[in-house]
């Protein structure tokens, strides 16, 4: 009998056969819960691999969404993270799974998109290190593991805990858009720099929201030799 | 708990020590030790550890008392530092009790007692550094019970509350609900067990009253349980209006009432595990609901939640057959209030043909007698409750409903992330018609409303869900007369014993 990772639901033979054959490429859900994720397929944003569909045209131009044209007008931030990939929109029930997950700190929850991240994303990060984002160690401790670690450790590569995060999370959040762009005190920090000296690195985190994190955790391990900098997240 | 953070030493921790004091073995927190030589391990992982004697000349906080007095608390729950929490302990007024116990099959979880072994997971953990601290997923909507972490309880002095709670109350009762309120009250004090058995629309609520405040003012501690987080939310507001003296609080998944001093306490069955031998009168309500009369490990924390002398009140529509056999018999004392507050009879529900509506709805289609009620319904200027058997179905109808009216539809389930608004606006008339599923069937009052159930046939409704849906039509004076459809594709047994229920009940209360 298989339960869903997030609900404890058992669910029907059928769909876990499925599952087990490797048929399809589901997550470790019910069905019920399953059919409440969104995975982004079709037409999305080359650079931050957000779904078009999801919004109007005028945000849009090329390739690219207004965002990204953004962060790759400022001179500081340009070309500093290639490309990020998500697996599923971040809507109500991904925001819900993904608190249940963090605040609530049910860890298990992230075994649910394991198997589906890896047959999605090995593709991408075939050579690359995977590098988690981290936390500080005050919300760390709060919260008793990192999810983002959590998620990377699921992807069957090598990871590196290589970052360190030296700015609690709390004061990051509270800045506006304008002020995180600006950013000048970067809450990261390389711990190994001798070990990622001509690497592709691929960071991993649970959501893509503004991009700074992982623009910010970019530009560090840049900073010290990395070759490319990419990510992967959960929810986009 | 405050721990103060040795900025980016990354040895902050929680684990345990077991070390002499005073010639005591006594459990401390590696934090809280200062000798360089110890073995730190998580908490399950100490030999079992005789708990201290109580000293009377300690002076005792009385905050943490408060906070603590009748629960079962992680260390995260209470504001207290740790070295005050630790003073307690070695003095005999804070109890460390694992979170998981080991058993011989498997794990138990000491806050919400789950035993089923997919409902423990295990991570590497931060704070114990174990690569498999083991947690309970049962509770973790509570916060997580993992082998590393304690639950706390308080061993000292019980809390003693001041008596002066009049009650606010002036309303009247009915002849029914005066009988059913003399009962209850006369019992506070006892310990012992009572049934109030009352139809939907009988008040309830108003029966409490006179039972709550003599219970308080005898300065008893008082939970009023329910299964369902909207009448949490509904009965939270006419409590305090009841009692404006009394510290009230209210526990449902997703609420953050600050852990507090309170003498009324309002809770979702769910949330019940944090209490460990804290109430002198418990006050279930709908007893017969899923999840209280289908989740064991829920009637194991009833059990917890109740101080060794305790009085037991079920409230109930629609008791389960065990329920009304033990009362039969005489086992259980039971009170019957047959008659709805405003007298009139309870709306018996009229069966409808309506064929295959599955097949329909595949086509796109809704059965033809359905939508010549929707029509009628839409100019009545009246609203609808819809019920349907599932949220896919919901959705469909939902949608298909709209083609055929011009007033304004919506759907609603249990998890929808607007409910409130969505049952806000329905209330008060922006919706018409709501399509939803069995969930709200409880707890929701709506005036001019009258209700229908689409697919009456489907396994998911039972007898008693058909009662509690066909008591929300009628429950108000000016409009008794809710009609109540049930559109089916061939009669179900469930469907024809609500009927016998309610006609049933209808009889007695002209008796
Ligand atoms: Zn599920
Ligand atoms: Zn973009
Ligand atoms: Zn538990
Ligand atoms: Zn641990």
């Amino acid at each position: 009998m298989s339960y869903c990772y997030y609900c404890h639901q058992a669910y029907s033979e059928t769909w876990s056969w499925a599952l087990f054959l490797g048929l399809a490429n589901f997550p470790l859900l019910c069905q019920t819960c399953a059919g409440k994720l969104q995975l982004i397929k079709g037409d999305i944003c080359r650079m931050c691999g957000r779904l078009f569909s999801l919004f109007p045209e005028q945000y849009r131009q090329g390739d690219f969404c207004n965002d990204c044209i953004r962060w790759e007008q400022d001179e500081e931030w340009k070309g500093i993270l290639q490309q990020n990939r998500s697996l599923y929109v971040y809507n109500d029930f991904l925001k819900e799974v993904i608190a249940k997950l963090k605040y609530r700190g049910d860890a298990e929850v992230m075994k649910a998109f394991h198997s589906v991240a890896r047959s999605s994303f090995k593709s991408i990060y075939k050579n690359a290190v995977l590098v988690p984002i981290p936390l500080s160690d005050e919300r760390h401790y709060e919260r008793g593991f990192n999810q983002a670690e959590l998620l990377a450790l699921g992807l069957g590569r090598p990871v590196e805990l290589l970052l360190k995060r030296t700015v609690h999370e709390e004061k990051q959040s509270k800045k506006t858009r304008r002020e995180r762009m600006e950013r000048k005190g970067n809450p990261f920090e390389v711990m190994n720099p001798s070990n990622i000296v001509k690497e592709n690195i691929v960071l991993i985190d649970d959501v893509y929201t503004t991009g700074s994190t992982l623009r910010s955790a970019a530009k560090v391990l840049l900073d010290t030799g990395a070759k490319t900098v990419s990510s992967l997240t959960l929810g986009r | 708990m405050k721990i103060a953070f040795s900025n980016n030493t990354g040895d902050d921790t929680m684990r345990f020590v077991s070390l002499f004091l005073n010639n005591r073995l006594t459990v401390v927190p590696e934090i809280l030790v200062k000798d360089g030589d110890v073995n730190p391990v998580p908490f399950s992982e100490l030999s079992e550890i005789e708990p201290h004697p109580l000293n009377p000349s300690f002076h005792y906080d009385q905050n943490l008392q408060q906070i603590l007095y009748g629960k079962m608390l992680l260390l995260d729950e209470i504001p207290s530092d740790l070295h005050i929490i630790q003073d307690h302990y070695e003095n005999g007024y804070v109890r460390y009790n694992p979170g998981l116990l080991k058993k011989k099959y498997g794990w138990q979880c000491s806050r919400c007692q789950n035993e089923k072994e997919h409902l423990f997971a295990s991570f590497s953990c931060f704070r114990c550094k174990s690569e498999k601290c083991v947690y309970c997923r049962n509770c973790i909507m509570m916060g997580r019970v993992s082998m590393c972490t304690p639950l706390l309880s308080w061993t000292g002095p019980e809390v003693r509350y001041r008596n002066k709670n009049e009650m606010a109350w002036r309303g009247e009762l009915s002849a029914g609900q005066q009988v059913a309120s003399d009962r209850f009250a006369q019992e506070i004090g006892n310990s012992g067990e009572l049934l109030i058995w009352a139809v939907c629309g009988a008040g309830k609520t108003e029966v409490l009253f006179k039972g709550i405040e003599k219970a308080l003012n005898m300065g008893l501690r008082i939970c009023l349980a329910t299964p369902r987080t909207d009448v949490v939310l509904e009965l939270a507001p006419r409590l305090k209006k009841a009692f404006p003296k009394t510290l009230i609080a209210s526990y449902y998944g997703g609420s953050d009432e600050k852990e507090s001093p309170v003498q009324l306490v309002i809770s979702t069955t769910h949330q019940l595990y944090r209490f460990k031998q804290a109430f002198n009168l418990l006050i279930v309500d709908e007893v017969d609901a899923f999840p209280y009369s289908y989740d064991k490990t829920l009637q194991q924390a009833v059990k917890n939640a109740v101080h060794s002398k305790h009085f037991l009140l079920y409230l109930s529509a629609t008791p389960s057959g065990s329920m009304k056999k033990a009362a039969k018999k005489g086992q259980l004392p039971c009170v019957k209030i047959p008659k709805r507050f405003h007298g009139f009879p309870l709306p018996v529900p009229t069966f409808v043909w309506s064929g295959e509506w599955r097949k329909r709805l595949e086509r796109g289609k809704l059965p033809s007698s359905f939508v010549k009620w929707l029509k009628s319904q839409a100019t009545s200027g009246r609203r609808a409750m819809i019920f349907v058997p599932s949220v896919s179905i919901m959705e469909i109808v939902a949608k298909l409903i709209q083609k055929h009216v011009e007033v304004k539809v919506d759907f609603v389930h249990a998890e929808d992330p607007l409910r409130k608004e969505k049952v806000d606006s329905f209330r008060n008339g922006h919706i018409s018609l709501l399509v939803t599923t069995t969930i709200l069937e409880r707890g929701v009052t709506v005036p001019n409303l009258d209700v229908a159930v689409f697919g009456a046939d489907a396994a998911i409704f039972s007898e008693s869900a058909f009662v509690q849906i066909s008591g929300r039509a009628g429950r108000s004076k000016e409009d008794h007369n809710g009609q109540v459809l049930f559109f089916h594709y061939g009669k179900s047994l469930s469907m024809v014993r609500a009927v016998n229920h309610i006609k049933e009940m209808n009889k007695e209360a002209v008796r």
